[in-house]
């Protein structure tokens, strides 16, 4: 019997296998930012401990920061906070990527993007979000800050093998359908915990046909379907990627890494917990409604009404959510208004995220009264974008063009979303509170929040009255 | 860590699923770098209004459930955000046990990490516990015997994994018992050219 990517890359890591006992496991690789690590350095120190590998931790600065003058921080406890993330990596030996490197950004956009992140590797971090980088065939989860502490002191962490999950995407995607369409589909039919206690992999033509990218954003929000992980089998796709980026070898030895990297891909006849199938062609562009990522329909679609609910508990959570987002039973997706837009996060701030969020906009304008935001996920994105010219075409349409980090994800830094109001957001969850106390979140695409933007409300941009006099932006 | 054996103490019902960790700990409290004092912050935007008064219909704050040490939930309790910060503020505020009829992965392992034991209990055995404690609200839970009563009736099993159940009958420091295998991660990464 074959063995999938998942086993493959546990059986590779185990230190130690006894009876009675999780297996301990190794990790490759360790991210760190400075809201989850505070307390695990101190744990270090108060126990007169030390990294074990600094060499396989990597720190940025992310959540808190500013995104518009943003060497400027006027909350202290954030300031505070950053500062003890640098004063902590230079204690340890850390290398960080600090407000002043050119490398910053979100966590999980810079790792992938310095050739960090690579497959068969294990890799976890103090974010639920690191299942993004299973897009590289990487075995990747979040962890909290006691196993923070853990992985800095021993490298390795305590785990129970997980099941496994196949998810094929078959077919193709339709116009206008995007790969954040592609996971809220999955996670609006399986709901949000049909991933707990599983590792998915993420297959079929939809997938392989998807650039690294794209699979990232799919990856990203497997933990919103219960998943601590989600990852793709490594392809041409990933070596790609891979070649000529700063952290990743070069000539003789990157062909020696693609053969050790495609002995994870999994095997033809590896067998799975669980398996599931959707068509590529049942999915619309996207828009969540309610107060969790299962809470979305497609752009066309209404949002339920009670007496269809399937259960009571089911009917007292459609209640509770709808009275929280200030909408109404039945109403139609696309008469809800918008206010706010925010094009940024670990899901959706990659170029080309930005390019096809600018080639909608291109000639149009931001609505009267909506404020409207795009943060790259990394100072490398921005830097990429500019080339490009895409934050001339933003500004020009009234977006505001920021520096990276977090942002408006969850609004821990200035960018917050007022109460009661609604904000098309190309981020993870729409959770209550998340963008800012009462806020409204709707999680969308990239091109559907620009849409937003320009409308100041949702529309379906398969429509031939929407999609016309849209230029491409050539990359 | 505070070690847990027997635990009698009382429960407050929070009937609600997916009860995510943004709510148990808004991201406004997680700035701060030390470990203690969330308990004023947990459910902050569900337990106080606008004007930071306590909002009447949350239900942590029935005066009946004042001092709880067992907090009974609803489904996928915990899940999105992997801030340790969710248990931290539970503990800090006075709940040792959490029985849920399923948790989020990353929340679970954080509770066990910290000395919080999470129990999965059936919807109906839930419901039943629930009953058994109407009049004095009293709950008992016991780690060793892997079960859990009300006041009256017959007593609910729950698994534990062998592993985390000795830790936190000791209230054991995780890193140390790893740092014993310190010769075998090192023979790891040398076998792994690490």
């Amino acid at each position: 019997m074959g063995r999938s990517i998942i086993e493959k890359i546990w059986e590779a890591h185990q230190v130690v296998q006894e009876e009675n006992k999780p297996d301990l496991l190794y990790i490759d690789l360790h991210y760190i930012h400075e809201v989850t690590s505070p307390q695990a350095f101190e744990g270090l120190r108060h126990n007169g401990r030390k990294v074990r590998r600094p060499d396989r931790t990597f720190a940025t600065m992310d959540h808190n920061v500013p995104t518009y003058n943003r060497y400027f921080i006027q909350d202290e406890i954030a300031r505070n906070q950053l500062d003890a993330l640098a004063a902590n990596c230079r204690e340890f030996g850390i290398q960080l990527a600090d407000l002043n490197s050119q490398d910053q950004g979100i966590v999980h956009v810079i790792g992938p993007e310095l050739g960090l992140t690579k497959p068969g590797m294990t890799i976890v971090c103090g974010d639920s979000h690191t299942s993004t980088h299973g897009a590289f065939g990487a075995l990747a989860f979040g962890i909290g800050t006691s196993e923070v502490e853990h992985v800095l002191a021993t490298q390795t962490l305590w785990q129970t093998k997980p099941k496994t999950l196949k998810l094929e995407v078959r077919g193709s995607l339709g116009e206008g359908v995007t790969a954040k369409d592609v996971i809220l589909y999955i996670i609006s039919k399986y709901g949000v915990t049909f991933g707990t206690g599983h590792v998915i992999e993420y297959c079929g033509e939809v997938i392989s046909a998807m650039s690294m990218e794209e699979r990232m954003t799919v990856c990203n929000m497997s933990i919103e379907g219960g998943a601590r992980a989600g990852l793709v089998s490594p392809d041409e796709t990933t070596f790609s990627y891979l070649r000529g980026r700063k952290c990743v070898p070069a000539g003789s030895e990157f062909e020696a890494e693609v053969r050790r990297w495609q002995s994870f891909a999994s095997d033809p006849d590896a067998e799975y917990d669980k398996k599931l199938v959707i068509d590529g062609s049942e999915i619309p562009p996207m828009v969540s409604w309610g107060t969790n990522p299962g809470m979305s329909s497609g752009v066309d679609a209404k949002i339920p009404v009670y007496e269809e609910t399937a259960s009571p508990e089911e009917e007292k959570a459609l209640r509770g959510a709808l009275e929280y987002m200030g909408l109404n039973e039945g109403l139609e997706i696309q008469s809800i208004p918008v206010q706010h837009v925010f094009i940024g996060s670990c899901t959706n701030s990659r170029l080309e995220d930005l390019r096809a969020a600018a080639g909608w906009v291109k000639g149009r304008k931001v609505k009267d009264g909506v404020r409207a935001l795009v943060v790259p996920g990394s100072q490398n994105v921005k830097r990429l974008a500019e080339e490009e010219q895409l934050h001339e075409i933003f500004l020009e349409a009234g977006f505001e063009w920021r520096d990276s980090g977090c942002s408006m994800c969850l609004s821990m830094n200035p960018d917050v979303v007022p109460a009661g109001e609604h904000c098309a957001s190309t981020s993870n969850r729409n959770f209550e509170g998340r963008q800012g106390t009462g806020a409204r979140t709707h999680l969308v695409s990239p091109v559907m929040a620009a849409a937003a933007a320009v409308y100041g409300r949702f529309v379906d941009i398969r429509k031939e009255e929407y999609s016309r006099n849209a230029e491409k932006v050539s990359s | 860590m505070e070690p847990i054996t027997l635990l009698t103490g009382k429960a407050a019902v929070l009937d609600r699923a997916n009860v995510d960790t943004d709510q148990i700990i808004p991201k406004q409290f997680l700035k701060r770098i030390e470990r203690s004092g969330f308990g004023q912050f947990l459910f902050y935007n569900w337990r106080f209004d606008e004007t930071g008064r306590e909002r009447e219909d949350f239900e942590l704050n029935r005066p009946e459930y004042e001092g709880a040490s067992i907090l009974i939930a609803g489904e996928n309790f915990g899940c999105g955000s992997s801030r340790e910060h969710a248990p931290w503020s539970l503990l800090d505020y006075g709940f040792k046990v959490v029985i849920a009829p399923s948790f989020a992965d990353i929340f679970h392992q954080n509770c066990l990490k910290n000395g919080i034991l999470p129990i999965t209990l059936s919807h109906s055995d839930i419901q039943s516990l629930v009953r058994q404690t109407e009049i004095q609200n009293q709950v008992t839970v016991n780690l060793p015997e892997q079960t859990v009563i009300g006041e009256s009736g017959r007593p609910a099993a729950f698994d534990i994994h062998p592993y985390w159940k000795e830790m936190l009958i000791n209230g054991w420091d995780e890193i140390s018992i790893t740092l014993r295998y310190d010769s075998e991660i090192q023979a790891f990464e040398e076998a792994s050219a690490i």
